[in-house]
């Protein structure tokens, strides 16, 4: 399990460890039901507040990614992975949305458009 | 749950110097800093929770009782490091640790000689010929070997190299791991707390400026610039610590996201070290608009 954290970034810390660990668990790296390492631990290891970890953790339990049981430590709770390729999906939707809407705003046309994410598809 | 140290009220005076009636609370398994310029009152805090100096009014409590009437009991669970040598200089190591043991109920000889390996401590030498930082070390060993469920700590990073710091933090983030203890430490070296702190406590001319979670205070804080045109009647109610120079000025805002709505793209707001926001809360008084 691999999660760096950025000192200079906008980003607050527990978010950038929210956003780790979440795709951890979408990319199969965390499976179902493995045990998270524990807030006091995760703190230790990356040097940071406790009070940051466990607000990660907090983060990552309400929107359904962990659960934790008290005494025992969290958990990656059992997740449907067609439920989570639809969230990302969605995701991606808001993205293109928004692109879309941008491009008609400077009168960009459909196939420009396509074009443009062809080029940015097999760039990446 | 009960905090591990709570203050109410705290009054001492002597000389023209007060602490004028500060709170606090200390939960256990967190590690609160307590910073402030020197001369702000940080020791003599820390001198009045250990009954070192006689307070003149208010409660201390440690694992809520009361630190006079309770004072052996609190103290067998307490380590102390305090920044000054105590030891006999003309001991050595081991000789000293001999004396200090039977004090305790609780010592812990494992635990001892565990932090003797890890900080590669010389037992047979004399503590007069030990560096600075060896000593503080010597220290933070004795007060980790009794079981201590909290750990007062009074200017323990002053005058050690970064590697010596560091190893410190590392050691301290270790003692929490127990989520039943707690570290309470004073510094002026605030980017000791930037990393580990839970909590930061900043005191100035004997009084309690703020004591919130370190996170809370980094995320609402701000450094503000901007041109002078924007100072208005508001200033002093918005900004802390305003510095002005001839093309502009520079604050500090309690609530970057209040301000940025009120001032919007007229402002540039910038993430504040803990170092700049005591910097900018100490010296409100001389620049005040």
């Amino acid at each position: 399990m691999k999660i760096i954290i950025s000192n200079s970034s906008d980003k607050p810390i527990y978010d950038q460890i929210v956003e780790q660990i979440k795709n951890l668990i979408i990319n199969g790296e965390l499976a179902e039901a493995e045990m998270l390492p524990s807030i006091r631990n995760l703190a230790k290891e990356l040097q940071i507040s406790v009070i940051t970890t466990k607000r990660a953790y907090e983060e990552l339990e309400r929107e359904g990614y962990i659960v934790s049981v008290p005494g025992k430590g969290s958990f990656v709770s059992a997740q449907n992975k067609d439920l989570l390729k639809e969230a990302r999906i969605r995701i991606i939707e808001e993205k293109l949305a928004e692109a879309v809407q941008a491009a008609r705003t400077v009168g960009i046309s459909m196939e420009e458009l396509s074009e443009m994410l062809k080029i940015l598809y097999e760039e990446g | 749950m009960e905090p591990i140290l709570e203050i109410k009220g705290l009054r001492k005076s002597y000389g023209d110097f007060s602490i004028k009636g500060i709170d606090l609370v200390l939960e256990k398994g967190y590690i609160m800093g307590f910073i402030g310029p020197n001369g702000a009152g940080k020791s003599t805090t820390i001198k009045l929770i250990m009954n070192l100096l006689k307070k003149d009014g208010g409660e201390i409590k440690v694992f809520g009782k009361d630190n006079v009437k309770f004072e052996h009991e609190i103290k067998n669970r307490i380590g102390f490091v305090y920044d000054e040598n105590y030891f006999y200089e003309e001991l050595t190591i081991s000789e000293m640790k001999w004396i200090i043991e039977p004090f305790y109920k609780t010592w812990d000889e494992k635990a001892y000689k565990k932090y003797i390996k890890k900080f590669e401590l010389p037992e047979k030498k004399k503590i007069k010929e030990l560096s600075k930082g060896m000593k503080m070390k010597l220290s933070l060993t004795i007060a980790l070997s009794h079981n201590a469920d909290l750990l007062i700590m009074d200017e323990p990073t002053s005058g050690l190299d970064p590697l010596v710091r560091s190893e410190l933090l590392e050691t301290l983030s270790e003692v929490i791991q127990d989520e039943n203890k707690a570290v309470f430490f004073s510094t002026h070296i605030t980017s000791d707390l930037d990393k580990i702190a839970d909590y930061v406590t900043l005191i100035h001319n004997g009084e309690i400026l703020f004591s919130e979670s370190k996170d809370d205070i980094l995320s609402n804080y701000g450094i503000v610039k901007g041109g002078k045109e924007i100072l208005g009647k508001d200033a002093s109610r918005d900004f802390v610590g305003v510095r002005q120079n001839r093309f502009g000025f520079e604050a500090l805002t309690k609530d970057k996201n209040q301000i940025k709505r009120k001032y919007g793209d007229k402002i540039l707001i910038e993430k504040p070290t803990l170092e700049e926001i005591m910097l900018y809360h100490t010296r409100r008084e001389q620049n005040a608009v």
